[in-house]
């Protein structure tokens, strides 16, 4: 059997690269995928704590998050859309009129 | 099992009602195309028939559906300004020139408000992590396109999409935080996670601890993303400027005080007992001191947010900025974690709600009369417009903390909750702080009473009857409230009981 620390391990890594892709990228559509990444890297921490601990409710948990990101998936692309619409591009360096 | 849930029902009207008034509100809007008053109309009806079930809330604390949801005076308290925010919020929105121009959609921002609303609700009284996740979000991704309401505007869309990248993120980083919870003490239940803390099985090695200080941080991080402390503070000022202002009214009273609500509820239950005992994990706990760190974020918040507003000219950024520093001095109220910081926490809400709901209220009819929200073109305002300029000199007093208006006196009982828990330094520093927002504040005042109007225009500026009513309405509880605080404040004292396993 694989040990839990494997899993945990791979999650904190792809939590990182995605995190690291939030911070990084200029494209707001990579952007939101990165954040998918996050999420799923959660999705597969509470997978693997719920498999070891013996415990549904860290499976449970995971459909819940799965349906919450894709609302929040639809929300993004669809602000990303109004925003192309009067600005015409999606790269962040050009969300410029508000700031300090 | 039907029985649980007929029994948790029985409790849980208020937010049924809620619910019931989202659904109804998007039926009659899709029904009745172009009939957007109606749906606000309906909207605030059904936020007045949930507001009119709050008193008949149990006194004791409950907990419903499984432990998931408790009902308990500190939920209640919060419940309220949160409702009533919302129908300020909603009457408010009557009256913006903003939102009229998007006519077609308004009925839609109604149902919204009646969605969020309820979001925030459910948040104050969440006792699993499940819950505090899934209510989060709710407020959250509803708030995203609220912010990003006036499609047609550049600002508008470009705070939604701030909003919408930094808002996921930090929830994706406080879930990571709850996944590490869930994994080291085996529940996602707030007072579950307390015992097996209390019992010290999930914390023994030194790595499982680390672990358990991160996912802390962590959960830290998103709270304080969502109540904008520094350094997580960045996205405030710009969807501040960029959303509707009655939008950014409703953020900054009601969101923060679901957030300050679920934060507290979060810390208080899963950590705080454990953290005055002194065996087992209870020791470990006290060496990483919490309260120091939190003190340390309340002091950096109030720090920034009072120096960055002195260079801001837009006074609805101005604002926003000024709510950081809010939510720094609230802050201190949760870093002494005592009876008297929460209830000088909840008091101040009430003072908040009064003073800063009147300025955005000031700022939002200034700006449809006069196309622009600069602290410049308030100049002269003192002779154009006298009822405006004295009501907005108040809440400005107000916010700063002088007496005789009701924000000295949430000021007063906040900082002496601090010095009562022998944190002296902190609220000096919060003094200081509050002698810097004068500066600032006092600008606006300048503006509007000591300098010409730029073209020497003395013509005054009318607003209606109904605006001038709703200014002074705002104004008699700015003032009488440094006086007669007793009741309010009899009130949140009664209402500091939160529900604890065991009960």
């Amino acid at each position: 059997m694989i040990p839990i620390s494997h899993y945990l391990i791979l999650s904190a890594v792809m939590f990182t690269i995605g995190c690291a892709g939030v911070l990084t990228r200029r494209n707001a559509i990579i952007i939101f995928m990165c954040i998918e990444l996050m999420l799923n890297s959660v999705n597969l921490t509470f997978v693997a704590f719920s498999a070891y601990l013996g415990d549904s409710a860290g499976q449970i948990i995971v459909f819940f998050v799965m349906a919450v990101a894709a609302a929040e998936a639809a929300v993004g692309l669809a602000i990303v859309l109004a925003l192309f619409r009067n600005k015409k591009s999606v790269d962040i360096n050009d969300v410029n009129i508000l700031k300090w | 099992m039907p029985d649980i849930i007929f029994q948790s029902t029985k409790h849980f009207w208020p937010e049924i009602t809620l619910a019931l008034t989202f659904i109804a509100a998007m039926i009659f809007e899709f029904a009745t195309k172009k009939r957007t008053t109606g749906t606000g109309i309906l909207v605030l009806l059904g936020l007045a028939a949930a507001l009119v079930q709050l008193p008949s809330a149990p006194s004791e604390p409950v907990s419903i559906f499984g432990g998931m949801y408790a009902i308990d005076p500190f939920s209640t308290f919060f419940k309220y300004v949160i409702i009533v925010t919302g129908m300020v919020v909603v009457l408010f929105s009557f009256q913006s020139q903003e939102l009229k121009k998007e006519s077609g959609h308004t009925g839609e921002y109604y149902c919204f408000i009646a969605a969020v609303t309820f979001g925030m609700v459910l948040m104050t009284g969440s006792s699993n992590l499940v819950m505090i996740y899934l209510s989060i979000e709710l407020v959250s991704i509803t708030s995203y396109i609220l912010a990003g309401f006036s499609k047609s505007l550049r600002r508008s869309s470009e705070a939604a999409l701030k909003y919408v990248i930094f808002g996921a993120l930090s929830s994706g980083i406080m879930l990571y935080g709850m996944s590490l919870i869930f994994g080291l003490t085996g529940t996602l239940d707030l007072s579950g996670i307390r015992t097996a803390l209390a019992s010290g099985h999930a914390v023994t090695t030194g790595w499982s601890f680390a672990a358990l200080m991160a996912a802390i941080v962590l959960m830290l991080a998103g709270f304080g993303y969502k109540v904008s402390v520094v350094p997580f503070h960045f996205w405030t000022p710009d969807v501040y400027e960029g959303a509707p202002i009655t939008i950014t009214a409703f953020l900054a009273v009601a969101s923060k005080a679901a957030v300050f609500a679920v934060m507290i509820r979060f810390f208080y239950v899963a950590f705080f007992d454990n953290m005055l005992a002194s065996t087992g994990v209870y020791s470990s706990f006290r060496n990483v001191d919490w309260s120091m760190i939190l003190a340390v974020l309340s002091v950096l918040t109030m720090t920034l947010g009072n120096f960055v507003a002195i260079w801001q000219d837009n006074l609805k950024r101005m604002l926003a900025y000024s709510s950081i520093a809010h939510a720094g001095y609230m802050l201190m109220g949760v870093v002494v974690m005592s009876n008297f910081g929460l209830s000088a926490i909840m008091l101040y809400f009430v003072m908040y709600f009064f003073m800063n709901l009147g300025a955005f209220y000031v700022v939002m009819v200034i700006a449809d009369k006069i196309g622009s929200e600069n602290i410049d073109d308030y100049r002269g305002f003192g002779k154009r417009a006298p009822i405006i300029s004295v009501g907005l000199s108040i809440f400005l007093i107000s916010l700063t903390g002088l007496p005789p208006t009701a924000g000295f006196v949430g000021k007063l009982f906040l900082f002496s909750s601090v010095m009562a828990s022998q944190f002296i330094w902190l609220a000096i520093v919060g003094v200081l702080n509050s002698v810097v927002s004068l500066y600032y504040y006092a600008r606006v005042l300048k503006n509007m009473y000591l300098r010409e109007a730029p073209d020497g225009d003395e013509s005054p500026i009318v607003f209606s009857k109904v605006t001038s009513a709703v200014v002074i309405l705002f104004i008699i509880p700015n003032i009488l409230l440094c006086f007669f605080y007793q009741p309010v404040l009899t009130f949140a004292q009664r209402s500091i009981a939160i529900l604890l396993p065991g009960l």
